[in-house]
């Protein structure tokens, strides 16, 4: 019998501690295809963030780095500087990239570190139980947020891809889903070129995924892509910012 | 022998290359040196000290709370350092820039008109060169022919053209007297 | 004997880096120790290594948390409210097990304080400034040729034990000139890393470095192996230099450039017939507590001399264990101490 689909050899074959209906687990497989085809799993290393993923170096085949919070664009820095042929990518959440680690992902961008950025966004903290993040949308309801975001109290959600558009060391930037199956082809693109932008000396990548929290946004699986569908689509547009035509 | 040196005067007057280069003399002469730069918040304020030591034994604290040798170059600095001059030590000043007389009759006092000579010898820069070769004659801190050597090993090549000018403003300093 | 050059402590600091074979530098500005990162902007790029301002401490110490992942020498130095910023990412390494070689050339503080010579950081050093139960080599020279020979020396330390070495010294340690002999280093060692992120290459297992432990019982085991370290550490790198005290009436303990004080004194106060002793740490951690132990029968009191309210006094205390008193005197805030106000506290023991 013909094998039609398989494991990809950069995903380790243990089972994952994500929740039912999270979408962390597809973005991960999406990678491992990714280091796979480009056949970089021998000069890859990965790094882990603090959140939910924060054990992610358990389910990748390459080399890993497990970073403090929001940190993982400087420690990145350091392990591409030090060895310039080996291929990094950064895991990162939303707390984790757009609040706490602000900072070091803009100067990342800024100093267009080669480094490829898998930012997930699911607008909310999912491992410390539901509070509320940079991205969490008006009127979202979150432990920290009981009453839903409020501009005059919350402030307003972070566009990262568009704050970081502006920047020049951010040479390729998207932001896609992993709702449906589009989505997720189109996920998988964004997130190849991204590498490959890596791979050519082009500058820094990023990649915003659109994710989903089911736990913590207290619905069903499929209430949870509907929502993101929806909601968070509606005000985080879906699309390339940069290096849409970029030769790698 | 141990030589305590404290040259003062305003940032940009050379206060910090003549320490450097007194202390430089004294390495090449084998003898344990040190030189601590004023480096705190005065230096804002535009006053700028540093403290030398050249000394046969090994340097024990290089910050000084007396010293054999004064050399000042404006009038907050004599104000400030002369009561640690030792007995029986030396004050150098360049009297272009100072004008006070130090409140002192248990020492040496020199005052050369360093920056007016340095001036019309055609670099104001080489005041400090004066009155370190008044140091020099007057404690035989150093041998003066060690501080040419210094001056090619400290400088940089493209100022190694200046260095005949200087050892000049030095060889005046060396031998200047009030008479 | 070798070429002596004239050289200012913070230069020194940076030579000695590129001499032990450190490539890379991670740091951001601060007084008074900016002029390491101004030496090696300009040197790093003439040895193909790198050099890089980050936009914070904080990233500093992640890209030396990245690179030591990596493998490679790393450096990153700062001064006291810099090396503040930086602790969580000390504990990190700590926890994670990476060599890494970290300046603090100290400030006086508390809070941004002032820019003149101070020891005030002696607690956060040694004790962990960082959350968790970890220790880091902590080295305190008191001369411009000793920065670096102990520079050198924390690179081989930080890599035979996989551990962090802190050179910490007062702000005139940086900024003064004094001769240095750039000896060879020879002693410079080579430690393989197969530990290290380098990628797989497909030819061995993935390699994690991480400081992260869910569980409880490994997290233990985890901290076990980190204290056997230490205790290791503790038998092998204490440093210490003791004068004077095998028949002295009073001993004085003092580290970096405050012992140079006090070697002026000790003739001072030859003279009015009172024995002065010194035992200098260098090793601020591991402390060298035999030293003190060795010595506690000897004199009448211990006396502790420190730019700050009395940190080291402490450990003195622990160490001399009761067996003798142990006074204290410290001047904070930039001010340093003169021979004169040191021998009158050396009287007033004496006397009593």
């Amino acid at each position: 019998m013909a094998t039609v689909v398989k494991k990809p050899h950069a995903l380790a074959d243990i089972p994952m501690h994500y929740c039912p209906g999270c979408t962390h687990g597809i973005v991960h497989r999406i990678i491992a295809e990714v280091i796979d085809e480009l056949d970089i799993e021998g000069k890859t290393i990965g790094i882990s963030p603090v959140g939910c993923s924060y054990n992610n170096y358990d389910y990748f085949n390459c080399d890993m780095v497990q970073a403090a919070h929001g940190r993982a664009p400087a420690v990145g820095t350091g392990i591409k500087r030090a060895n310039p042929e080996n291929v990094v990518f950064t895991y990162q959440g939303d707390g984790d990239l757009a609040a706490i680690g602000t900072g070091e992902i803009i100067h990342a961008a800024t100093r267009g570190e080669k480094l490829t950025t898998i930012f997930v966004n699911n607008a909310i903290y999912g491992m410390t139980a539901g509070q509320m993040a940079p991205t969490t949308l008006m009127n979202q309801v979150t432990s920290t947020s009981p009453y839903g975001r409020v501009a005059e109290n919350h402030g307003f959600p972070l566009k990262v891809c568009e704050l970081l558009s502006t920047i020049e060391g951010a040479v390729f930037i998207e932001r896609a889903s992993v709702h449906d199956i589009k989505g997720i082809i189109n996920t998988k693109k964004a997130i190849k070129k991204a590498f490959k932008v890596q791979m050519s000396n082009k500058g820094f990548a990023i990649v915003e995924v659109l994710s989903s929290c089911p736990t913590n946004w207290g619905m069903s699986p499929a209430k949870a892509l509907e929502w993101i569908r929806e909601k968070m689509i509606d005000f985080y547009p879906l699309g390339n910012f940069k290096g849409e035509n970029m030769e790698v | 022998m141990i030589e305590k040196v404290i040259i003062s005067g305003f940032g940009g007057q050379g206060v910090l290359s003549a320490g450097r280069i007194l202390a430089y003399c004294g390495m090449l002469e084998n003898r344990s040196v040190s030189c601590l730069p004023s480096y705190g918040p005065e230096m804002r304020g535009g006053t700028a000290n540093c403290h030398v030591i050249v000394s046969d034994k090994a340097i024990g604290s290089p910050v000084l709370n007396n010293a054999t040798s004064l050399i000042v170059m404006n009038n907050p600095s004599l104000e400030k350092f002369e009561k640690v001059v030792e007995t029986g030590g030396l004050i150098i000043m360049d009297s272009s820039l100072v004008n006070n007389i130090p409140n002192r009759d248990d020492i040496s006092l020199y005052s050369i008109p360093a920056t007016k000579t340095a001036f019309d010898m055609g670099n104001i820069t080489f005041a400090n060169i004066i009155l370190l070769g008044k140091l020099i004659s007057a404690t035989g801190i150093v041998l003066k022919e060690n501080f040419e050597k210094a001056l090619y090993k400290i400088l940089p090549e493209k100022k190694h053209n200046l260095i005949p000018q200087e050892m000049e403003a030095l060889e005046y300093g060396f031998n200047y007297s009030a008479e | 004997m070798g070429e002596k050059f004239l050289m200012k402590g913070n230069e020194v600091i940076a030579e000695a880096a590129l001499r032990a074979g450190c490539r890379f530098y991670f740091g951001y500005p601060i007084t008074p120790q900016t002029e390491i990162a101004h030496y090696l902007a300009k040197k790093m790029p003439e040895v193909g290594g790198t050099f890089l301002q980050a936009e914070s401490e904080t990233a500093a110490i992640n890209m030396v948390y990245g690179a030591a992942s990596a493998g490679v020498r790393v450096m990153t130095s700062s001064s006291s409210p810099g090396i503040s910023l930086k602790q969580e990412g000390i504990s990190f390494i700590a926890c994670a097990e990476l060599p890494a070689v970290i300046v603090n050339i100290v400030r006086c503080g508390p809070g941004l304080g002032g820019i003149l010579p101070a020891q005030c950081d002696y607690f956060q050093a040694v004790k962990g400034g960082g959350h968790g139960d970890y220790k880091m080599v902590v080295l305190a020279p008191y001369s411009i040729q000793e920065l670096y020979e102990l520079t050198v020396d924390a690179f081989n330390i930080s890599d035979k034990y996989r551990t962090i070495t802190m050179i910490m010294g007062e702000g005139i340690l940086g900024q003064m000139m004094e001769t240095v002999e750039f000896k060879d280093v020879e002693n410079n060692i080579h430690i393989e890393k197969p530990w290290a992120t380098t990628g797989t290459g497909m030819k061995r297992e993935k390699n994690i470095i991480t400081s992260i432990y869910i569980k409880p019982e490994v997290l233990e085991e985890h901290n076990r192996k980190l204290q056997a370290k230490y205790k290791e550490i503790e038998k092998n790198e204490i440093r210490v230099e003791s004068y004077n005290c095998e028949d002295a009436d009073v001993i004085v303990a003092a580290f970096g450039t405050v012992a140079r004080i006090i070697s002026n004194v000790i003739p001072m106060a030859q003279k009015e017939g009172i024995k002065v002793g010194l035992i200098r740490p260098i090793s601020l951690w591991p402390f060298p507590v035999k030293e003190f132990e060795k010595y506690a029968h000897v004199p009448k009191a211990f006396l502790t001399v420190e730019l700050n309210a009395g940190q080291m006094l402490e450990d003195v205390r622990l160490a001399v264990n009761g067996k003798k008193p142990v006074h204290f005197h410290g001047r904070m805030g930039g001010m340093i101490p003169d021979e004169a106000e040191i021998l009158e506290e050396i009287k007033k023991i004496t006397r009593s």
